[in-house]
């Protein structure tokens, strides 16, 4: 059975080496977006946002903010192509970033070609 | 080629001993982010989507081959193995770590190169023509007052904050190739009928979300007052550009206010209130400067070279390659070399680590040690032997640089776009190679003739599509890309702002829509006319009919 989920996640760069990184559930940050925490209420979302407020005053991330998502049958696909960018690497050069790793997410970023 | 004094070795070794610092505590939480990013700004450390990128400065677009293979070096070992050379003769990294860049730095100033005025509100540094000291057409070469435009801007105390960026370009040559009149400031030089020569100066140029040609407030300035004058333009910038709108403070946005006239008035009453003897150029620097550009020591050589030419009948691909890609050079026996960034399907301006110290080779044993950088994100031997042609082409051909487009359909312009670039709206690279791939056929190319092709992923213009040929900008349509097509735009000397056509396009229709609009172009063309006369000829409409006829 498909499941969908629709939220907001955080999203940040690690302050060290400026990687792209999700917020997840125990308060880590991933590399991986299907890894983030999935806020469905407003509530939730603050307070996410208010956690990654707390590692950037901890030198963790830098600029960090929400993003509309959704959870598909456990992979999470970013409502914006900016954001599915960010999560995978550059779409010219697929040998680099997330994807070339195997840490990106399970969606293209372009759409509708 | 123009060496630091020591003054300028301990300046950009104390300025990357002070950026270890500021990112030693950034790091350890000292600094906020708030607090930091003016500072790594103005290193040229920007935060992208994917990670760090570091602009380093090239000034004036000139390089040593000593220089690329230092590029070269960091490429492998900070990044992944290449940089992105860009529209500003510049040269960026992609992948760099905050931790690294403080080494990143120190290994640029071992060879004489920094990231200082690749970014924030302060003059960027200085541009100008990538054939400068070489070209046929130049009445002087323009670097002397690149470089001393450079050593006057660099950390201006009057002129570190001013309303917005700044960004000045020099040619020396009649036919522009630096795009002066869609910079803040461009000069160009003239000589008069007794033989003097002097500067035309133009203010107000811009591209981004206003794009604007410049206008002309000097015709003929003498060279030594050069930096006078241009204080004085600086001045009433800084005194009246706006800084209550970011989108309205650039320069051009001040002159089209207030009015070219009054502009010049106040620059004037400005310029007369200056104590000039003491503000004029010191003959004696700009001598001292000179002397580093002076011209290599050119052989006596015939201008006609029978290998050469004997090799061009033996190997059409050569042949085609020397047709397109060389300029011609002031002096005899020698060519002007284009390597063109642009391969089939390529990304425009990426080369790899690889590729950067062939290229090094190649300038140290063929081309006078010397390479440039081109605005069209293209690398250039200026001084070359043509008997020494075919064994570069070859060691090129040998890397993937030997495409032959250079100026034709495939020499397409192009930003990072969304693909890197925290600002874009939309991809550059993948409808650049769509295009690249589209007209792949060189007869083709060849047939279509010089054509500027730019393309933008956002607003901001740094793939000059207002004034490219052929413009095509990239956009955001509700979480979708699509892309504007502009016609008639050119940065040289005719300058002029493209003009929107119409619809925009899905991202997979533009390669499809540049082909009607150029077998529109083939169609109506008279004989030897480029790409450019004809859309001045006809204008739009028949572009337009073509374009939209069938939708």
């Amino acid at each position: 059975m498909n499941t969908s989920e629709k939220g907001q996640l955080v999203t940040a760069n690690r302050l060290r080496d400026g990687i792209a990184v999700f917020l997840t559930r125990s308060g880590a940050w991933s590399e991986e977006i299907d890894e983030a925490v999935l806020a469905l209420e407003p509530e939730a979302a603050a307070a996410l946002e208010g956690r990654a407020r707390e590692d950037e005053k901890k030198t963790i991330v830098t600029g960090a903010y929400l993003v509309d998502a959704e959870r598909l049958n456990g992979r999470v696909r970013a409502a914006h192509i900016r954001e599915r960018m960010r999560a995978l690497g550059p779409t010219v050069r697929l040998d680099l970033g997330k994807q070339a790793e195997g840490k990106g997410a399970a969606f293209a970023a372009p759409e509708g070609e | 080629m123009y060496r630091y004094d020591e003054f300028d070795h301990q300046f950009v070794r104390e300025r990357t001993n002070q950026f270890r610092n500021q990112t030693e505590r950034r790091l350890s939480g000292a600094l906020t982010e708030d607090e930091f990013r003016p500072l790594r700004l103005m290193n040229g450390l920007y935060l992208q989507l994917h990670a760090y990128m570091l602009r380093v400065a090239i000034p004036y677009g000139t390089l040593s081959g000593r220089q690329m293979r230092q590029l070269a070096l960091i490429a492998d070992k900070w990044d992944k193995g290449y940089g992105h050379f860009t529209t500003r003769q510049n040269i960026q990294y992609n992948w760099v770590k905050l931790e690294d860049a403080p080494d990143i730095l120190d290994c640029l100033a071992e060879v004489e190169m920094h990231a200082i005025q690749t970014s924030g509100n302060c003059i960027r540094n200085v541009t100008t023509d990538h054939w400068a000291g070489a070209a046929a057409d130049e009445i002087a070469d323009p670097r002397p007052v690149g470089e001393l435009l450079r050593q006057w801007s660099s950390l201006h105390p009057e002129f570190s904050f001013l309303p917005r960026k700044f960004k000045i370009a020099v040619t020396g040559a009649p036919h522009d190739r630096a795009a002066v009149k869609v910079h803040d400031i461009g000069l160009r030089l003239h000589k008069n009928e007794a033989g003097a020569i002097g500067w035309e100066v133009i203010v107000g140029g811009g591209l981004g979300r206003t794009p604007m040609v410049g206008v002309t407030v000097r015709d003929f300035l003498p060279q030594h007052e050069l930096v006078g004058y241009l204080e004085a333009i600086m001045r009433v910038y800084n005194l009246y550009g706006r800084r209550d709108n970011k989108y309205k403070a650039r320069i051009k946005i001040l002159v089209h206010e207030i009015g070219a006239d009054t502009f010049k008035s106040e620059v004037e009453a400005e310029y007369a209130r200056r104590p000039h003897p003491t503000t004029e150029v010191e003959e004696r620097e700009l001598a001292r400067i000179a002397a580093y550009f002076a011209p290599p020591a050119f052989d006596k050589l015939p201008r006609w070279s029978a290998s050469f030419e004997e090799a061009k009948l033996a190997n059409p691909g050569f042949a085609r390659w020397a047709k397109n890609n060389l300029g011609p050079h002031r002096v005899d026996g020698y060519s002007i070399v284009n390597i063109s960034l642009k391969p089939e399907g390529g990304i425009p301006g990426d080369a790899t680590a690889e590729q950067m110290r062939v290229m090094a080779d190649l300038a140290e044993r063929y081309g006078n040690d010397e390479l440039r950088v081109s605005h069209a994100q293209n690398i250039v031997l200026p001084h070359v032997r043509k008997d020494d042609l075919l064994a570069v082409y070859q060691a090129l051909e040998n890397t993937n640089l030997a495409a032959a487009n250079y100026g034709l359909a495939g020499d397409i312009i192009a930003c990072p776009g969304l693909d890197y670039c925290a600002l874009a709206t939309a991809r550059s690279i993948p409808v650049a190679q769509s295009i690249s791939r589209k007209f792949a056929d060189s007869k083709r190319q060849d047939e279509i003739g010089k054509l500027k092709i730019n393309i933008s992923g956002c607003i901001n213009a740094c793939g000059h599509h207002h004034v490219g040929h052929i413009g095509i900008l990239g956009l955001d349509k509700k979480g979708e890309e699509f892309y504007q097509i502009t016609l008639g735009g050119s940065s040289a000397e005719n300058a002029s702002i493209g003009t929107i056509l119409g619809p925009g396009f899905a991202g997979h229709e533009v390669a499809d829509a540049i082909e009607t609009i150029l077998d529109t172009y083939l169609k109506h063309r008279e004989a030897g006319e480029e790409f450019l006369a004809t859309y001045r000829r006809l204008g739009p409409k028949p572009f337009k009919e073509a374009l939209y006829a069938t939708a």
